[in-house]
């Protein structure tokens, strides 16, 4: 009896044993990079280069300090933002009564339009954006930068909400509408409150890849409006590259992402995964 | 102010209108104005304006083996990636599948690689991969193992920058898997119990059906993605050494921006936009299966 009881034991330890390692196996390979670049940035350049590599060893605040006084990278920083926040802002104006009319009404054929935008590739827009906005002489301003980076965000907030929308219950509505309410108010003051989850995720969502973008900041902006991305970037393009530096302005960048995920990773994880699971 | 009895007659216009205006101006006009030039051949260092040729640029784009040879990069870098990560990505989530302390702390790390902003991750892998002073070539070492050039070496780029997709994008496919089977009904599981059918049966004959629509859809929308793949190839490699990882993209930006030939670029974006648009129906299809 004693000794069965033992095997089980022992046999579900070991079966966690087993489960613990896999997790492991896939934890290091994911996690490993951002602690390597995370324990770069605080090395000197000699030790960055060092082989056999030696890893928690300085503690150097120099390459930050590079980065952020030399470099003044809080301006790129402050770019950043403004585009990512406006472009955001606008995307939800714009896009939060089209994804209500296009789940309400069934109009697929706005929701193939917008789906084309969301899956087209930047590179298609960035040639004819950059002879337009040469011609209107807004290259290296915030217009341009803010009106491309609401391409990024518009997409991905008519395709969270419209299938967001689709799942608030239309009783709420109905009996509004026969007290005589305007849809409009409807929208506004009974839809929009109910779905704040949904909308928390397309904001994050939005933000995220406008922060993130690089290829449009890169054709459409200069000294004026260069955004974190293409900072980060030009680092690189020296003929030596100082790789503490670089690390450090790496983990600068996406540092602001990573909180923003924590905050609010449950919006963040349906997010992503909404377009598999529901389109 | 627009009366609001006219506005509520009229919602189903005027709420999409102005993202519609918006999309009519910023993209299917830009579409449009890029199809236009298509037809013409126009180099801005020439300093003459576009000069309309009918369809000679598109027969010389076609004739041109360097556009080929970047097609077909693209699709190879994709099928690549796209097959790893699925491969990879459902193994991670049948590990994950199952309530257990600190999961919820595993799907945030999870989430890390793919909010990471992509440059600086390239970068970091571009160190990674430095032929010299990398971690990559000492890890090789310690194990005996001859080193690489990685990046560096036309043979290997393409899997070196696949591998940076894979670390990227592999956790994606396990969330998005996760939720897929998450959101699966548990009756058929408990009749086929019921039945005695064991764990491989109960995987092969009922998970893998129901999830199938899932895979499928993951399997098109990380393609659209890798397919587009920008940021990292352009700061890791810039589509070098030699042409070794210019993907369709890259060709695209190098007409357009280093030798300002607009023309021809414009035929190039005319065949990435067909494929993306192809890549758009196949996904409206999945999704109608998946509604109907």
């Amino acid at each position: 009896m004693d000794k069965t009881r033992l095997y089980y034991k022992l046999s579900s330890f070991s079966k966690g044993f087993l489960f613990f390692l896999l997790v492991l196996c896939i934890l290091i390979p994911v996690v490993f990079p951002f602690l390597w670049m995370l324990d770069a940035s605080f090395k000197t350049q000699k030790d960055i280069t060092s082989i056999p590599p030696r890893f928690l060893i300085s503690r150097t605040m120099e390459n930050y300090r590079r980065v952020f006084e030399e470099q003044n990278f809080l301006r790129f920083f402050f770019n950043s933002a403004v585009v990512g926040v406006s472009a955001t802002l606008i995307s939800l104006a714009l896009g939060l009564p089209a994804a209500y009319s296009i789940a309400r009404y069934r109009q697929e054929t706005y929701r193939f339009t917008i789906l084309v935008a969301r899956l087209m590739p930047g590179i298609s827009l960035l040639l004819p954006w950059y002879l337009m906005f040469s011609r209107l002489e807004l290259i290296d301003t915030f217009i341009a930068l803010i009106l491309s980076h609401i391409l990024i965000g518009l997409p991905i907030v008519v395709w969270t909400m419209s299938s967001y929308f689709q799942s608030v219950p239309l009783e709420i509505e109905e009996s509004a509408l026969v007290d005589g309410v305007t849809r409009q108010r409807i929208f506004v003051n009974i839809v929009l409150p109910i779905s704040t989850p949904g909308i928390v995720t397309a904001t994050t969502l939005s933000f995220l890849f406008s922060w993130n973008n690089f290829m449009f900041s890169q054709v459409l902006s200069m000294e004026n409006t260069k955004t974190l991305p293409l900072a980060v970037y030009n680092f690189v393009s020296y003929a030596e590259v100082d790789w503490g530096a670089v690390m450090a302005a790496s983990i600068a960048i996406i540092t602001p992402a990573i909180i923003l995920t924590m905050i609010f990773q449950q919006y963040v994880v349906k997010g992503l995964t909404v377009g598999a699971l529901k389109g | 102010m627009l009366d609001s009895r006219f506005v509520d007659r009229h919602i189903r216009i005027l709420f999409p209108l102005p993202a519609l205006l918006f999309i009519a101006i910023m993209m299917v006009f830009p579409i449009l104005y890029t199809f236009s030039l298509s037809f013409t051949t126009w180099n801005l260092a020439s300093g003459m304006p576009p000069r309309f040729v009918g369809l000679n640029t598109y027969i010389e784009v076609l004739k041109e083996p360097r556009f080929w040879a970047a097609m077909g990069r693209t699709f190879y870098f994709t099928f690549l990636a796209v097959g790893c990560e699925t491969i990879l990505g459902m193994i991670w989530a049948l590990i994950l599948n199952r309530e257990f302390f600190g999961k919820e702390g595993i799907k945030l790390l999870l989430l890390l690689p793919l909010v990471s902003t992509p440059v600086a991750i390239g970068i970091a892998w571009v160190l990674f991969y430095e032929p010299t002073i990398g971690l990559a070539n000492w890890a090789l070492k310690s194990l005996g193992l001859m080193p690489l050039k990685w990046i560096a070496d036309q043979n290997t780029v393409i899997p070196s920058l696949v591998l940076v997709d894979i670390w990227q994008w592999t956790p994606m496919m396990t969330l998005i898997f996760l939720a897929g089977l998450a959101s699966l009904s548990p009756e058929p599981y408990e009749s086929a119990r019921v039945d005695g059918a064991n764990g491989w049966q109960i995987f092969w004959h009922i998970t893998v059906p129901m999830v199938v629509p899932i895979i499928l859809t993951g399997i098109v929308l990380r393609s659209i993605d890798a397919f587009k793949t920008y940021d990292i190839i352009y700061t890791m490699t810039n589509g070098g050494p030699g042409f070794a990882s210019e993907t369709l993209n890259i060709y695209a930006y190098n007409l357009s921006f280093n030798y300002f030939r607009f023309g021809h670029a414009a035929v190039v974006l005319f065949f990435l936009f067909l494929i993306v648009l192809s890549f758009s129906f196949l996904v409206n299809r999945l999704k109608d299966r998946g509604h109907g």
